[in-house]
């Protein structure tokens, strides 16, 4: 950009070219309008089109999709709410497990890493984020899966006092597919993504700002308690929220891995599913009109509910940001 | 660095772009060069795949077949934004008729019970129908239940849970496999049969992949495989009871014994699951792949080349298809499908194929 173009300067030396700066200037700001309603239309389309895909279901099953966990393609009978479940359980569990660890890696990196280390860890975090999740997937169902029946499932089903509450949420086929192993895999898919980006925020504190908390005496634990934390917290509820968006909308790996069955997780050994391994599972097959409207108005619940999430996270930074 | 990778990336795009474009210049067709779509089914498509690439090279006729699955080809067909749809599931002849298609299958395939028990030697294991059908039910849920015990004296059951493994994903096979236990097990109407059910226990895994997957990794296990993936990965399966009262093993002749001994010329629109058969060779769950044309061709032209393709399949593809452990259709069946094709007509109204041999 010109330097006439930013500034508009009567000067008659140069009248063509602040002309054509001008010009040129309107057509820019055109595009980039274009460019962001564009992506407006686009979104508004998907839901309207997914609305419209998935409006037999809607009209057929009215509030009862929300409610059932019936799925049965034989009967058409077709309910969300064991999907929905199977989606936030995992959902939740894989930031339960993914967050400390972000925040471990995150502040190790920009604390306390020694400066030869924080280079090839810092890759491999991104790397993480690079690989396919169907890589995952597989990997979760040949490699991780009997690993955590042998090591984890099986002892923790085997010590269960038989009666219990403890024994009835624990129960499940000892082959390491279900609900807690698709939410480790998934915490393992959505750790880079928050461990980066929260890496970058812990970097845009001034070093005066860390710096002058050292020279107060601080420790380490202390400047990220009371200082670094603080100072980016708005940007780390963001990171979270991308982090659980992609969890949600998390498909291959946890299709592999969930051990797909519908209805209500009755433990956290049991299988389970979500709502985008519901139709990565079934929409290729799905010839009856029904099926096939049920599944999209299934992607219409998934799109509202990462709305929401989305939305709630705009909240929390906008009043975080307010005060 | 990021401009050396960059650079990079860009000088690898340039390489294959420059490949593409020679390549065509490189392959001159040696006659037609006619391209046919196809969509549907992915059980067939490694066949459809190789038939294609021998054929590219004999005729010069190329065939963009895309497995987008059964339900995607159904689609893809009623939409005519493909010259052919192919399905593992065949349609009804009325809804073929109100669609205005023409069906016929191509190739035989079958879907095989395996199990994981320690010490089991393959086809060792014997199960009736009915018996699968309690199993996948959960009924039955021990491998030493007294049934099982009584059908298979002499094999060491042990004292484990059976878990069930089922496809997860829609598939031909979940449909051959819930088509066979309905038609075998009066109990298994509550379940009934699809592509994809309500399954009452188990496991899914998506794919041939996950279901052997599971199983592999679950001692007590048993799921059910496409025949061709059971052989290429040797799983122990388990012989089954035919309507003749023997216990069969999934083989090629198995097959072709249930296929030859239908009776397709009473079946319009070649609807027909070749499941529990009588011939006392056959193996009960046994079924076909099928094709989908619109019988009037907009253009007669390539209604021609669809047909022409599959004639050449017939004439020549048979070791093809069973080096991929495929069942070739038997001959009489073949002639059966040849002679259907006369209704696939042009927009004169006469066919727009006919075989020239056999």
């Amino acid at each position: 950009m010109t330097a006439a173009a930013d500034v508009p300067s009567p000067t008659p030396t140069a009248p063509s070219r602040s002309a054509f700066g001008a010009a040129f200037d309107k057509g820019f700001e055109i595009l980039c309008f274009s460019a962001a309603t564009f992506l407006l239309a686009a979104l508004g389309g998907i839901v309207v089109s997914l609305a419209i895909g998935g409006w037999p279901a809607f009209q057929t099953f009215g509030l009862n999709f929300f409610v059932s966990a019936e799925w049965d393609p034989v009967q058409e009978i077709y309910g969300a709410a064991g999907a929905v479940t199977g989606t936030l359980v995992t959902a939740s569990l894989a930031l339960l497990f993914a967050l400390p660890l972000a925040f471990g890696i995150a502040i190790f990196l920009v604390e306390l890493c020694p400066p030869l280390l924080r280079r090839p860890i810092g890759t491999a975090v991104e790397l993480l984020a690079g690989i396919p999740s169907i890589v995952y997937g597989m990997w979760g169902l040949f490699v991780f899966a009997p690993w955590f029946a042998k090591h984890v499932q099986m002892p923790i089903m085997m010590s269960a006092e038989p009666g219990t509450l403890w024994e009835k949420i624990t129960t499940g086929v000892p082959n390491g597919a279900g609900i807690l192993s698709a939410s480790i895999i998934l915490a393992i898919m959505i750790l880079p993504f928050i461990a980066a980006t929260m890496r970058e925020l812990l970097l845009t504190i001034p070093a005066q700002v860390r710096e002058s908390a050292y020279g107060l005496g601080s420790t380490t634990f202390e400047v990220v308690r009371k200082v670094s934390i603080p100072y980016v917290r708005t940007g780390a509820i963001g990171a979270i929220m991308l982090g659980l968006g992609r969890a949600l909308g998390e498909t291959m790996a946890v299709t592999f891995i969930i051990g797909n069955a519908h209805g209500f997780p009755t433990s956290i050994f049991a299988s389970g599913s979500t709502i985008a391994s519901t139709i990565a599972n079934e929409f290729a097959e799905a010839t009856e009109r029904l099926h096939a409207a049920s599944l999209i108005a299934l992607g219409l619940v998934l799109f509202l509910i990462t709305f929401v999430v989305l939305a709630l996270a705009r909240l929390l930074i906008g009043r975080q940001a307010n005060l | 660095m990021y401009r050396k990778i960059v650079l990079g990336l860009a000088a690898c795009l340039a390489l294959s772009a420059c490949g593409q474009k020679s390549d065509p210049q490189g392959a001159a067709a040696p006659s037609s060069s006619a391209q046919i779509a196809g969509a549907g089914a992915s059980f067939p498509a490694p066949l459809y795949a190789k038939w294609a690439e021998t054929q590219k090279a004999e005729t010069g006729v190329a065939l963009n077949y895309q497995s987008i699955g059964s339900g995607g080809g159904i689609k893809q067909i009623k939409a005519k934004t493909v010259a052919f749809g192919a399905t593992d599931k065949p349609l009804k002849p009325e809804e073929l008729q109100a669609e205005g298609l023409a069906q016929f299958p191509t190739v035989i395939g079958g879907v095989v019970p395996i199990v994981n028990l320690p010490d089991l030697q393959p086809g060792q294991l014997k199960l009736t129908g009915p018996l699968l059908a309690d199993i996948f039910l959960g009924t039955i849920k021990k491998w030493n239940d007294p049934a099982l015990l009584a059908l298979n004296p002499g094999v060491k059951l042990p004292n484990l849970p059976i878990t069930v493994v089922h496809r997860s994903d829609g598939s031909g096979t979940s449909f051959l496999f819930t088509s066979y236990l309905t038609a075998v097990a009066p109990k298994w109407a509550s379940v009934g049969a699809s592509d994809a059910v309500k399954w009452p226990t188990g496991q899914g895994g998506k794919g041939n992949d996950g279901v052997s997957g599971y199983v592999k990794q679950t001692t007590g296990a048993i799921g059910y495989v496409e025949y061709a993936y059971a052989k290429q990965n040797g799983l122990p399966h388990a012989s089954l009871q035919n309507a003749a009262g023997q216990y069969v093993n999934p083989t090629a002749e198995s097959f072709s014994a249930a296929a030859a001994g239908a009776d397709w010329s009473k079946a319009p629109g070649f609807y027909l699951l070749l499941i529990d058969q009588k011939d006392p060779a056959a193996w009960p769950i046994t079924g076909a792949t099928f094709i989908l044309m619109h019988k009037a061709q907009a253009d007669a032209a390539t209604g021609k080349t669809v047909l022409s393709f599959f004639d050449r399949a017939f004439s020549t593809g048979d070791a093809a298809a069973s080096e991929l452990a495929y069942v070739p259709l038997p001959a009489a069946l073949k002639a059966q499908v040849r002679a259907s094709w006369s209704a696939i007509v042009g927009p004169d109204g006469k066919p727009v194929f006919t075989p020239t041999a056999q």
